[in-house]
């Protein structure tokens, strides 16, 4: 976020509570961070209380543990386990059903989800994952309806980051920590002591509209610049690094580096890594029939490239290897998905190298490639 | 819809088994009804007196293979059955009872039995396809009732079940489960295990006990190495891979890395 003099504002914690229950008196579901099973989740939220105010995550490969702050800050943590992925594009789909009675068929399509939702809390890389999921949902000549209808309404209330978590790279990506687009609402939490308290800034003429229903008052230039400082400090401070000169180019030479077998002997093919991407958008098709077969039904699911399945074409499956399938994942995720849809398709929200059981590092990996390469 | 007299026929048999994965078919109270409008139960002793004699196009199988007697009698089944599935750890792997296995079935024998001369029995516990040629084969500990109306539901339609043979890990994560392993240091088989369950150990703070049996690529060598880092010991780590699936290859071969 520009933190432009003449628009921040500045708001109270109270003010965010009066936030959420406009946007909640306006007919949209609130979805936000909240604490549940040790970690901080995406769920639905009705207010104030509900967000984990005093907590941070503790993260590194394959490790996650919530912290006590000594501060009462409502986003004082970096990112949880799941993305928002499952609210615009979850895990289960169902796109039509059938009912056969005698010679007649009768199909009726799955009416998108008119729900509209806000989503609170929303990191600077989450905004980047979300423009990418667009671009690959919507983007070309058939987009997907029901993430069309999800996205239509969302309302965001960002937030930039005042803590670099253990496995965040989002700098090294240029995806944050400072938000820029693809918010209504940008917030940046203050440090002080008492009750927290965000400088703001509207990013769409529906967040300006919003905020006038709320008490607020213009940010003072101490309050900004220490709003500013705090995510400099964050941008300063990531836990990871991603080398990423020419990296397309880099993977793409090394097609046949040895570290692929190496990084194979460790990779579970579990999955984990690309059900938490938040850009990881593959999904398979699943047909049902019912014992009497009078009912049928298509549901679109969450698929992997580390599933056999995956790459099963007439004969077997392309990628029989777990050395395949990560080879796969990655280089789609850091080169070709450059070809694809014109950008990374990573966001450096370290995601993958927390949740990954065994703690396979994706920056580690690009390391360990760029200082090997055979020449 | 069939004519209820051009019904297919189903059979389900019983080895050497707890009978769990039978009730789950009796657990699909729901349907039940449907079932019976679509299938002719024609042989299932643990729920019908009256039997159906002759040739069956479905049998469902529970159970593993531990008697000579047994061993015999499967063949008879395979025999009279068009298509045949299994139900369950131990008709997939061997089960609990493949602990045996390991170890020497006579001693197990002498202990428990007075007069153990009168027990016939394999030194082993070995699965269903290891002795006949399997149409399908339905993982769990018991199977879950979902599934097992999908394999009928697919075998039906003449069309494949709809059964991933992927990690429980995407179960949880399609379910908005934290890991239980990476948040909270627990010991899982989820990443080596196939799904099925819907994720109930972890749903409820548990680490996967492996009840579906290893996953499709298992690499149960790399999480040992993570467990081992959580503090696991060689003990631990035996017990672990040696459960309900103990006799399943991946799991096997793991424990015996482990083993005295």
């Amino acid at each position: 976020m520009s933190l432009e003099l003449q628009a921040a504002q500045l708001l109270t914690s109270q003010g965010l509570d009066q936030l959420l229950k406009a946007l909640r008196r306006g007919g949209c579901r609130t979805v936000g961070p909240t604490v549940r099973d040790g970690v901080i989740a995406y769920e639905d939220i009705d207010c104030l209380e509900d967000l984990p105010r005093g907590w941070t995550d503790e993260q590194s490969g394959g490790h996650y543990r919530l912290r006590r702050r000594e501060d009462d800050a409502l986003f004082g943590y970096a990112v949880g386990p799941h993305s928002w992925k499952p609210f615009l594009h979850p895990p289960r789909q169902r796109l039509w059903r059938t009912h056969r009675d005698g010679d007649t068929v009768r199909m009726q399509r799955e009416a998108p989800d008119g729900q509209r939702l806000a989503l609170i809390g929303v990191r600077a890389c989450e905004l980047k994952a979300i423009a990418i999921q667009d671009k690959v949902l919507l983007g070309g000549a058939y987009g997907d309806p029901h993430y069309r209808a999800r996205r239509a309404g969302t309302f965001i209330i960002a937030v930039n980051c005042t803590v670099a978590g253990g496995t965040c790279f989002c700098a090294s990506m240029g995806c944050g920590p400072n938000l820029t687009a693809g918010f209504d609402l940008g917030l940046t939490e203050l440090g002080a002591a008492g009750p927290p308290a965000f400088v703001l800034q509207a990013g769409t003429p529906a967040g300006s509209q919003l905020l006038e229903e709320i008490p607020h008052r213009p940010a003072t230039a101490n309050e900004i610049a220490a709003a500013r400082a705090r995510v400099q400090h964050t941008a300063e401070h990531m836990g990871r690094q991603m080398p990423t000169e020419a990296l397309p180019q880099l993977l793409l030479r090394n097609l046949e580096h040895p570290r692929w077998s190496e990084v194979a002997e460790r990779c579970l093919a579990c999955g984990n890594c690309t059900m938490v991407c938040p850009t990881c958008f593959c999904t398979t098709l699943e047909d049902s029939s019912d014992l009497t077969g009078r009912e049928t039904s298509r549901t679109r699911r969450w698929d992997t490239c580390f599933t056999v399945d995956f790459a099963f074409v007439h004969g077997g499956s392309v990628r029989q290897s777990t050395r395949a399938r990560y080879r796969q994942w990655m280089t789609h995720k850091l080169a070709t998905w450059h070809q694809q849809f014109g950008t990374c398709g990573c966001v450096g929200c370290g995601r993958c190298i927390t949740w990954c059981p065994v703690g396979i590092d994706i920056t580690e990996e690009v390391s360990a490639m760029r200082t090997s390469e055979p020449t | 819809m069939r004519e209820r007299n051009a019904r297919p026929r189903l059979a389900v048999w019983k080895f050497a088994s707890c009978d769990g994965c039978q009730l789950s078919l009796l657990d699909c109270e729901q349907e039940l009804l449907a079932l019976g409008e679509v299938i002719e139960v024609a042989y299932f002793p643990e729920a019908l007196t009256r039997a159906v004699r002759g040739h069956y196009d479905l049998s469902l199988v529970e159970g593993s293979i531990s008697t000579p007697r047994d061993a015999e009698r499967l063949h008879a089944v395979r025999r009279r059955s068009a298509r045949l599935v299994t139900l369950g750890a131990c008709a997939a792997s061997g089960g609990i009872q493949a602990l045996r296995n390991f170890a020497d079935a006579r001693e197990f024998m002498a202990a428990v039995y007075a007069h153990p001369a009168y027990l016939h029995t394999l030194a082993t516990s070995t699965a269903i396809a290891d002795h006949v040629p399997v149409d399908f084969e339905l993982r769990g500990c018991p199977v879950n009732k979902r599934q097992l109306l999908e394999v009928i539901a697919a075998f039906l339609a003449g069309r494949r079940p709809a059964i991933p043979a992927h990690s429980v890990c995407i179960e949880c994560k399609s379910r908005g489960l934290p890991c239980v392993l990476v948040a909270h240091g627990r010991a899982c088989l989820g990443p080596v295990t196939q799904a099925g369950c819907g994720a109930i150990c972890p749903a409820c703070h548990r680490g996967c006990y492996g009840c579906y049996g290893p996953q499709e690529t298992p690499n149960t060598a790399s999480l040992t190495r993570a467990l081992t880092a959580l503090g696991l010991e060689r003990r631990q780590l035996l017990r672990l891979y040696r459960s309900f699936n103990a006799n399943a290859e991946a799991f096997r071969s793991e424990s015996e890395r482990h083993a005295e």
